[in-house]
């Protein structure tokens, strides 16, 4: 089937919701309305309001209640509506989400996909854009995946909806009608704390996920270039092996996200890199990312968030060092 | 104010229910026909129980064998007569403070030893006690509580889920959100408010300006009602009729106690509260009541409760002798996180067994 990454998460629920009737979705407008961005769309006709829950708008009871009946063994799909609001639920995630499993120990695990639009370049409103991976990546407890094509949103919303963890899976906005990929109709998994590896050269490694993963592309290709580019999919916990494995091979990395640089996933990355793989560096490793400030009202979003020229300029540094 | 007078679109009342009072006289008229005589025997059992527990952990805290500790004592009516009303199967979810519940739904007294030592195998509640862990964050219990009504109406199972809060926990953002859901979800949650008038140092009129906190549930558009949480019949008769009245709609319960000691080990009321505001509360003892009523009838005496009392304090101390035989395994620190191991974890872990970490100081 033909899916851009909003019909193919729609598919993924859908097909999720046929295997397991404890798959429930709830959140602001997604029921009658499909979902400010038509994700959940024609769900609601297909299995009805028990299953396909408008809740009253408040994110703190949204997960929370999530988390209730995940505790109570049902498998809630909840979505935000924006990731900027997805700080008023905060504390169930951190405190509840990330901490039953291990409380009671295991006697009460969190089965649910937490499912949020995330990161910028699309011209919205203040708190439309953000990127929050690593508030979510830092206590332990939670997974946080981020798809940057429909055939890995697909997959890995159905391995999530497999999983009896706590998914925060992020969708970034401007991913979601970008691109057309032809995948499999039916179910199938892609898995969760695996990178993809993209191009395989040994020039450089272009450590990525999300939005960047296209503007990564598409710096390499124009500059023909031979290189990893690998796209983590899952940010926690990461599959450190694949960035060491690229990292000892090409000596030369840059890692490259939207979420801004100050201790952002770069800073983790990084940091394992130099833990294990500094002697086969050639290079010292380039961070590429948006500025370590709150992000900006969308006059100012194209200054902030990197581009193609600030990844190449980039390259040039850890290829001529 | 003239034109807020025009037209009145909504009023309610919220209403008070005590049965048994201060003075040991049951209003038989109100009675709930399931407590006979000997039924309130159990009850008063279990209650003191409930005290001889607090008492145990207490001591446990000062001498330094148990982590800070929250005691119950003021609250056995809220907490036993509540529990008392649950059904088999119906499910309850606590705050930090309702040891008296988990010893009613039959947790294990080493478990609950277990967890006031530091240990989350303390907090890990058996399936059969129908109940989910302690939960530290004020109020945030309450959503989750929402959501496990809500999976009950959803698989059709005839389960109320009991909540629990203190009157601090209802000026929460998390407590309006979940009555909110609730009541436009129509699921089967009774709502008990413990309100034991203190909040560490604040007092209830300093929590909320509302006359009552039952009438927080008339916003919801659900019901509301005061009892007094000393009374362990009211308790038991408002709970046991918000259960029956489940499958219509939650119901909130707010039952007006008192802390008689302190909010944890780490605080000291002294501070903030006068002794003669305690002593006046103490004439209204939860115990206190049942005992008159019990001793007036003759089924109940010294000797009973010496009785009851030796037999509590065997029970306690096997529970504490193996609770203290707990031996905590670290590693399960790391097998309890996701449902599989992840390699940068397994990593950690490694590196701790490897090397001895946790032989290090």
């Amino acid at each position: 089937m033909q899916a851009n990454m909003v019909t193919a998460i729609n598919n993924a629920l859908e097909l999720g919701m046929r295997e397991n009737e404890d798959v429930i979705l709830l959140g602001e407008d997604i029921a009658k309305d499909g979902g400010v961005f038509r994700v959940t769309e024609g769900l609601l006709d297909k299995f009805g309001e028990e299953r396909v829950i408008d809740t009253p708008l408040a994110e703190s009871g949204i997960i929370g209640t999530s988390i209730g009946m995940a505790i109570a063994g049902l498998h809630p799909v909840p979505e935000i509506q924006f990731a900027g609001f997805m700080f008023l639920s905060f504390s169930q995630l951190v405190n509840h989400a990330a901490r039953y499993r291990s409380r009671s120990r295991s006697n009460y695990p969190v089965p649910m996909v937490v499912r949020t639009p995330v990161s910028g370049g699309v011209k919205t409103l203040e708190h439309h854009s953000e990127s929050p991976e690593v508030y979510y990546s830092h206590m332990g407890g939670l997974i946080v995946v981020e798809p940057s094509n429909p055939y890995d949103a697909k997959g890995l919303m159905l391995k999530a909806l497999h999983m009896q963890d706590p998914v925060i899976f992020l969708e970034p906005t401007k991913l979601y009608r970008l691109t057309k990929l032809d995948i499999p109709e039916d179910s199938y998994e892609v898995p969760i704390g695996k990178a993809n590896i993209i191009g395989t050269g040994d020039d450089l490694s272009v450590i990525t996920y999300g939005t960047m993963v296209p503007i990564a592309k598409s710096v390499i290709e124009k500059r023909k270039l031979n290189a990893d580019i690998i796209d983590l999919r899952t940010i926690n916990p990461f599959d450190e092996e694949a960035i060491l494995e690229s990292a000892r091979k090409t000596g030369r990395v840059v890692i490259l996200h939207e979420a801004s640089l100050t201790f952002g996933p770069g800073a983790e990355i990084a940091a394992r890199i130099a833990e294990k793989a500094v002697f086969d560096l050639k290079a010292p490793i380039v961070r590429v990312a948006s500025n370590s400030l709150p992000y900006p009202f969308p006059g100012y979003e194209k200054y902030h968030i990197p581009n193609e020229l600030k990844l190449s300029q980039a390259i040039d540094r850890v290829l001529t060092a | 104010m003239g034109v807020f007078l025009l037209k009145q679109v909504f009023s309610d009342n919220v209403n008070y229910i005590q049965i048994l009072d201060e003075n040991g006289v049951i209003d038989e008229s109100l009675r709930p026909k399931e407590i006979d005589d000997k039924e309130l025997v159990e009850m008063y059992k279990k209650m003191f129980l409930a005290r001889q527990y607090d008492a145990k952990q207490l001591s446990l805290q000062r001498q330094g064998r148990a982590v800070t500790y929250a005691p119950l004592i003021g609250e056995e009516a809220t907490q036993i007569g509540s529990a008392m009303a649950m059904r088999p199967n119906d499910m309850f979810v606590p705050a930090f403070r309702q040891h008296g519940v988990y010893i009613t739904r039959g947790m294990p007294l080493e478990t609950l030893f277990i967890y006031w030592r530091g240990y989350e195998e303390g907090d890990a509640v058996p399936k059969d006690v129908r109940g989910y862990s302690n939960i530290v964050p004020v109020s945030t219990q309450m959503p989750h509580a929402v959501g496990i009504a809500y999976a009950q109406k959803y698989k059709k199972n005839d389960v109320a889920v009991i909540s629990y809060i203190g009157d601090g926990g209802t000026s929460e953002g998390d407590f309006y959100e979940a009555l909110n859901f609730a009541g436009v979800f129509k699921v089967p949650l009774v709502s008990i408010i413990e309100n034991n008038q203190w909040a560490i140092s604040v007092p209830r009129e300093k929590q909320s300006a509302a006359p009552t906190l039952a009438q927080k549930a008339i916003a919801a558009g659900i019901r509301g009602v005061q009892v007094d949480g000393n009374d362990v019949l009211a308790v038991y008769e408002a709970t046991r009729e918000a259960i029956e009245n489940a499958k219509n709609g939650p119901t909130v319960i707010e039952c007006i106690t008192y802390r008689l000691s302190i909010h944890t080990t780490a605080d000291d009321p002294t501070k903030y509260r006068t002794d003669s505001e305690v002593e006046a509360w103490k004439q209204r003892d939860p115990l206190l009541r049942v005992k008159k009523y019990l001793m007036a009838k003759q089924l109940w005496g010294e000797d009973l409760e010496q009785k009851a009392a030796s037999e509590n304090a065997k029970l306690l101390d096997e529970a504490v002798e193996k609770a203290e035989q707990f031996k905590p395994d670290p590693k399960t620190m790391f097998t309890n996180v996701y449902s599989y191991m992840p390699r940068v974890l397994q990593d950690e872990l490694d590196a701790a067994e490897d090397n001895n970490y946790w032989q290090g100081e």
